[in-house]
């Protein structure tokens, strides 16, 4: 059981009468040699390492290794303490997770790139949220990873999640392709509305570039996660109250890739352009590698 | 193309902060590590293109030595890996060359001394998500990513050694994914890389080495 393209995930599923997960795991036992359990056991070491990333912070900020970045998850928690949360709910949680995730990542902390390190915000963010705003069960959860996992490779194989080869609209933009769909599975979507889902959020993230601040996984990927995991939350909202994508998934990976591969060098992770060229951010390189 | 599994896209787990600077450096070093026939006493790092800019701000070198010492990319240990090698004696120094050749923009090189003396020269690509790629042993270009089982057989450029291997090889039911010949010179030395999907038995090792024109054999297991 395979695919190449969305069109292609959709049919499988119409034939096998299966959502994405259950292909998305049947694939992967097929290729890999493994049983369905032990996908699932593997699956659950990244979720706990998710959970952990997202939440750690929050009680223990740590610096990061450049010094741009750190405590942001806790300032959010301590907002919504004081009952003060702009977002509240599933959006303020997403965010706080999702900056959660970066903070840990940028310390040198455990995280599961999703797809890319620099990204790695975005589903803890979404999935988290949702888990316990809507009281879902790991289990629940599981399937929403196999259902982003089918997005995100069908990204790697017919587009491309690097930064340097497709800027931040091809790590965070497929990541909250990936949230998105794997959220609508977990709250009941069809095949095609996960897909929709994954095709809007990466429309609304189309040219996105990749400027890191001193070449730093830092800023502003700290925050682009957040709005990654916002993005995501969007389109499972527009997606299950049915609104569909007007551009279907296929057409909306290839449009950007073509935008990534015209993004001049300067915005592809090179550290020279965008947030990374203004005088500020060149002023903070200088002190970083003085 | 490749087989791309569910635990590429959603993975590694991985010590941050960056998939190619961080844990694909650890990966490559801890193939450099799986290749050396003995225990590592002293390895030099030299550093090309991206890497050599930017290793500090994403702990490239703390991941290389954290690799060398075989700690895996999710190890937390790789954060004080420049402490541990110290604790355990091992020698490292980094270098950095900034003047680019026709090198990957992710490169790292490895020279290895073992207690006993023996040399290793090892030369790493970061391709991206974590993936790795070994392009240089010792002086010969080779062209593997440790991603299957391999066996790195290095020999003599003469007719028959490769028959050897095989031959040696379809003995003990090993099914060959990839075969592929690298060679300095003609009749000089020259590394036959066998990947293959399933564990290849240990035996093979000595049994290859048996033919007088192969002077060393490696296996990385998957």
């Amino acid at each position: 059981m395979d695919f190449n393209y969305g069109t292609e995930l959709l049919q499988l599923c119409e034939t096998y009468q299966m959502p994405i997960w259950q292909v998305m795991k049947k694939r992967e036992t097929k290729f890999s040699q493994m049983s369905e359990e032990q996908v699932d056991e593997k699956m659950t070491v990244s979720l706990e390492i998710m959970k952990e990333a997202a939440r750690k912070p929050i009680d223990k900020p740590e610096p990061s290794i450049g010094g741009l970045i750190g405590g942001e998850a806790r300032l959010l928690a301590e907002q919504e303490e004081k009952g003060k949360s702009i977002c509240g709910g599933i959006l303020g949680k997403a965010i706080r997770y999702a900056m959660a995730v970066l903070e840990v990542n940028a310390s040198m902390g455990v995280i599961v790139a999703a797809p890319t390190a620099g990204s790695a915000g975005v589903i803890p963010g979404v999935f988290l949220a949702l888990q316990e705003e809507r009281r879902l069960s790991d289990d629940t959860l599981l399937k929403g990873l196999y259902t982003a996992g089918a997005v995100g490779y069908l990204l790697m194989r017919n587009a491309s999640v690097a930064g340097a080869e497709a800027g931040c609209q091809a790590e965070v933009g497929a990541a909250a392709a990936m949230a998105a769909a794997g959220a609508i599975e977990m709250l009941g979507g069809t095949p095609k509305n996960c897909l929709d889902g994954a095709a809007l959020a990466l429309s609304n993230l189309l040219g996105l570039v990749c400027d890191p601040v001193a070449g730093l996984v830092e800023a502003p990927c700290q925050n682009r996660n957040s709005i990654g995991a916002a993005n995501a939350i969007i389109c499972a909202e527009q997606v299950l109250a049915g609104i569909p994508s007007m551009i279907p998934f296929d057409e909306m990976v290839q449009a950007m890739y073509h935008v990534g591969r015209s993004l001049p060098f300067e915005l592809r992770e090179s550290a020279m352009g965008g947030c990374a060229a203004t005088p500020t951010a060149c002023a903070r390189t200088c002190e970083i590698f003085k | 193309m490749a087989f791309i599994s569910l635990f590429e896209v959603i993975g590694p787990n991985m010590v941050g902060p960056s998939s190619s600077h961080t844990a694909g450096a650890a990966s490559m070093a801890l193939l450099a590590r799986k290749l050396f026939p003995g225990e590592i006493k002293k390895v030099q790092f030299t550093l090309y293109g991206s890497f050599a800019k930017t290793y500090r701000g994403h702990g490239t070198d703390r991941a290389l030595l954290g690799g060398i010492m075989g700690f895996e990319t999710d190890d937390l240990r790789i954060r004080d890996s420049l402490q541990i090698a110290k604790e355990r004696g091992l020698e490292y120094a980094f270098s950095i060359q900034t003047k680019m050749g026709d090198e990957h923009p992710n490169t790292a090189d490895m020279d290895l001394t073992g207690t006993k003396g023996e040399r290793l020269f090892v030369r790493g690509v970061s391709i991206g998500g974590g993936k790795v790629k070994i392009v240089r042993l010792n002086q010969i270009d080779v062209d593997f990513t440790g991603e299957y089982s391999t066996l790195i057989i290095s020999q003599t450029d003469k007719p028959g050694v490769v028959a050897h291997i095989t031959r040696v090889l379809s003995e003990r039911n090993v099914n060959i994914a990839f075969m592929r010949l690298f060679r300095e010179e003609k009749g000089a030395k020259a590394f036959t890389v066998v990947e293959s999907d399933e564990k290849i038995p240990e035996e093979v090792v000595e049994q290859i080495r048996e033919n007088p024109l192969v002077s060393d054999v490696m296996l990385v297991q998957i």
